[in-house]
């Protein structure tokens, strides 16, 4: 606890709720896939590839089709820039946070993307995905996206 | 590696899902007064010049009259259990084991009650009414907190009628 001059104590306050939540069988498989280093999309039945997956069709309601692989590189279709990374952030370097549309998918992901700048990672940007070493079944089992040279 | 010793890869059927939120916080005067008060194991409360009311920890203001409050006042460390609770349920972040007991103690001289653990006996044997004294850390481990009080233990004296603390419950 910090005496400030003015005589009144301060002191740090953290408001901590520590949930775990249970991912249900769409979610599950997507998360083990992840931890095993595969990238799992879910097929709606109009065709469509929704990555990260959902459990529902977001257009009809249903029941997604399946999941299956997807392709670890795709395109920026939105960046901004982080120039002052948290502890809770994916990367302790300035970085991009991007929406990512990987091949053959109808959507487009948000995650952080290793880059010198903002500059670097225009929109079309293709990048590639990067595995973390160690992996618990989580989105942090991607460690981020990079350029593709 | 055998069938047998194989490592079993269960599913991830999880995940953390935990919620921060960061705050610096400000004790405001009065609450900086009391936690020095319990560095000196002394309890300061304060007294309402217009309804006499005595709370503690103090506030700057009385939330019954809306005055501002009056003079300090260091108060006894025995009291006596208004109300309590046994907690049986064990939560991330405890610091005693379960059962133990979360009370409010009227502080003898106070009109509204401290809330505190209760220690030093069985939890069966916590009653409203049971007369308690503050058990304090030693004077070394004293810090700005109210942790300086360990607990509240039974003194082994009469218990006080309820009607004698019904109006501070
Ligand atoms: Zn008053």
């Amino acid at each position: 606890m910090q005496q400030p001059i003015d005589g009144v104590l301060e002191a740090p306050y953290v408001m901590e709720y520590t949930y775990r939540r249970s991912l249900g069988p769409v979610m599950s498989a997507f998360f083990t896939a992840l931890r095993d280093g595969r990238l799992l999309g879910a097929r709606t039945a109009s065709g469509k590839l929704v990555v990260p997956p959902l459990e529902w069709d977001p257009e009809t309601g249903a029941a997604i089709a399946g999941l299956e692989p997807v392709a670890e590189e795709g395109v920026v279709t939105a960046a901004t820039w982080v120039a002052a990374p948290e502890a809770r952030h994916l990367l302790q370097e300035p970085f991009a946070y991007a929406l990512i549309q990987l091949d053959g998918a109808s959507t487009a992901m948000l995650h952080a993307v290793a880059c010198a700048s903002l500059e670097a990672c225009p929109v079309g940007t293709r990048v590639k995905l990067v595995w973390s070493e160690s992996r618990t079944g989580s989105l942090r089992d991607i460690r981020c996206f990079e350029p593709v040279k | 590696m055998s069938e047998a010793t194989k490592p079993v890869v269960k599913d991830v059927t999880t995940m953390a899902a935990p919620v921060s939120l960061k705050f610096r916080a400000r004790a405001g005067k009065d609450l900086s007064r009391f936690l020095r008060g319990m560095k000196e194991r002394r309890i300061v409360g304060r007294v309402c010049p217009s309804c006499n009311y005595v709370y503690v920890p103090p506030r700057g203001a009385c939330p019954t009259c809306g005055c501002p409050m009056g003079d300090e006042r260091v108060l006894p460390e025995t009291g006596t259990i208004t109300t309590f609770c046994i907690v049986n349920i064990p939560f991330e972040g405890q610091k005693l084991k379960p059962p133990y007991v979360c009370a409010s103690v009227l502080l003898d001289g106070a009109d509204v009650a401290l809330f505190h653990l209760v220690g030093g006996c069985d939890v069966n044997d916590v009653r409203m009414g049971m007369r308690v004294r503050a058990e304090w850390v030693d004077e070394a481990d004293a810090e700005l907190s109210l942790e300086t009080i360990r607990y509240f233990v039974p003194t082994g004296e009469p218990d006080r009628p309820l009607a004698q603390i019904r109006e501070h419950i």
